[in-house]
């Protein structure tokens, strides 16, 4: 988890590069050749690892709390509202409001982020769940299925869209968010980035390579969560947003 | 015990220095409505135009993917090898932040009006413009202002993040912990929250204030299960 920190230093050496990275040119292939394996494959390593993380116990915490609250009359607007002031604290604050809890670590940063998956993800099972139109639920119950087996048969799968888009949302923030990590220290692909915005002439390559692994793993796992839902629910494959 | 000390730290570095926390907060404020202002000047209108011409949802949905999977950092990382330390930089970042979601709202806002009340006034003799005025905007209302809370908290929210490419504001005071301790950062933290958090509570409510009333009522009467996808 922590082989960035472990990995030596990472800063570009802008002495002893060709002439592309002392000139500090548009883009120098030759230096991600020389810095995929100590810069930026580790960086997207851990950054893959702390979105996976926070976005998995989010999930469990969403979708037990969802189904915990699904009974409970008239809370969907209430959760909507607290869910959304919540998911307005900027990340970098609460990174520093979690510092006297936790310190500047990996604990301190999958909290903030859990925090935010939570506050995205649980709206969305609560309001997935009771998609379920009125008149399926009778016929359902009419067919003498138990309320257990109502959830488990009719509500849920009537859910799965909503929730791979609270999904959808939830991991494309998290990796959002995860880069803001390198204010705390040595954390995912926003490190290369942060050190090269603290040199007096950052390096180019270094934001432009960093930055769009970042973009290209969000956009990546947006792609597989859409074919996710057209897998698990065919019927509503209309629309991609 | 450690934790109630590092607060109770925070809320006197708030008390002892409210004149340096009111001008970084100025500055913050002053940076997220340039960025607001332009998002809202290049997004609101062609969003509105492509969907009162139900036309470009691709667009308006590509630029919500694309907008979200943009880091902030990325964005003012490579704005300001391209503009600079600064202002302006920064101002350019937090305006792309704010194009997605208003662009997509607006779209969606107007592209969704209930056909049946467009060809009604279609039927009466509007124009398309006095279509557009009169029944798509107002009906379209809400989520206009969706949009621009969401791009709005947003650019407040990410603001504190460009003081490290000289964007100035509270996050001068969140990322200088040298100069200002813990008790200094944790404090303009605090003050960052309540900004953020203030910001959506008054867009919430000039968005119940400017509603108008039957628009309330069919948005509370109608199912809302379009909006679960």
């Amino acid at each position: 988890m922590i082989r960035l920190a472990a990995g030596g230093p990472v800063i570009p050496n802008f002495g002893h590069g060709s002439a592309c990275v002392t000139g500090d040119h548009v883009f120098c292939f030759d230096w991600v050749r020389a810095h995929w394996s100590d810069t930026l494959e580790p960086a997207l390593v851990q950054h893959v690892e702390l979105t996976g993380i926070a976005v998995g116990i989010g999930f469990a915490l969403a979708f037990a709390l969802g189904l915990a609250a699904h009974r409970l009359r008239g809370i969907e607007h209430p959760v909507g509202i607290t869910a959304a002031l919540l998911y307005t604290i900027p990340s970098l604050a609460l990174f520093q409001l979690l510092v006297p809890l936790t310190g500047l670590t990996w604990t301190t940063i999958e909290i903030a982020l859990v925090g935010y998956t939570l506050v995205i993800l649980f709206p969305n099972v609560v309001a997935g769940l009771r998609a379920a139109p009125p008149d399926v639920l009778e016929a359902a119950l009419g067919m003498g299925l138990t309320r257990r087996q109502v959830l488990w048969r009719v509500e849920l799968p009537l859910a799965v869209p909503a929730i791979v888009g609270g999904l959808r949302i939830a991991v494309v923030s998290t990796i959002s968010i995860g880069t803001i990590a390198a204010f705390l220290g040595k954390y995912g692909l926003g490190y290369p980035i942060f050190l090269a915005l603290k040199e007096p002439t950052p390096f180019k390559t270094e934001i432009y390579s960093a930055g769009a692994l970042a973009v290209m793993l969000a956009l990546a796992c947006d792609a597989t969560l859409i074919l996710l839902r057209r897998l698990l629910a065919p019927w509503a494959a209309k629309r991609l947003a | 015990m450690i934790l109630a000390g590092a607060f109770s730290d925070a809320l006197r570095f708030i008390a002892d220095n409210p004149g340096l926390l009111a001008q970084k907060a100025l500055e913050q404020i002053e940076l997220s409505a340039a960025a607001l202002g332009i998002g809202l000047a290049v997004a609101l209108p062609l969003g509105i135009v492509l969907g009162h011409l139900h036309r470009g949802s691709s667009l308006a949905i590509g630029s919500s993917i694309v907008g979200r999977a943009l880091p902030s950092l990325v964005l003012i990382g490579v704005f300001l090898t391209v503009l600079g330390i600064g202002f302006v930089n920064n101002m350019v970042a937090l305006a792309v932040l704010a194009t997605g979601p208003i662009l997509t709202n607006s779209f969606d806002g107007v592209d969704r009006v209930d056909r049946d009340a467009v060809e009604a006034a279609r039927g009466t003799g509007m124009t398309g413009a006095q279509i557009l005025r009169r029944v798509e905007l107002p009906l379209a209302l809400p989520l206009l202002f969706t949009g621009l809370r969401v791009a709005a908290v947003t650019v407040v929210a990410t603001a504190p993040i460009a003081a490290i490419a000289g964007g100035g504001g509270l996050g001068d005071v969140i990322v200088n912990q040298a100069s200002y301790r813990l008790s200094g950062v944790i404090g303009a933290s605090i003050c960052v929250m309540i900004l953020s958090a203030g910001v959506f509570v008054l867009l919430l409510g000039v968005q119940a204030a400017v509603t108008p009333r039957g628009v309330r009522l069919s948005r509370v009467r109608s199912p809302r299960r379009k909006e679960l996808r």
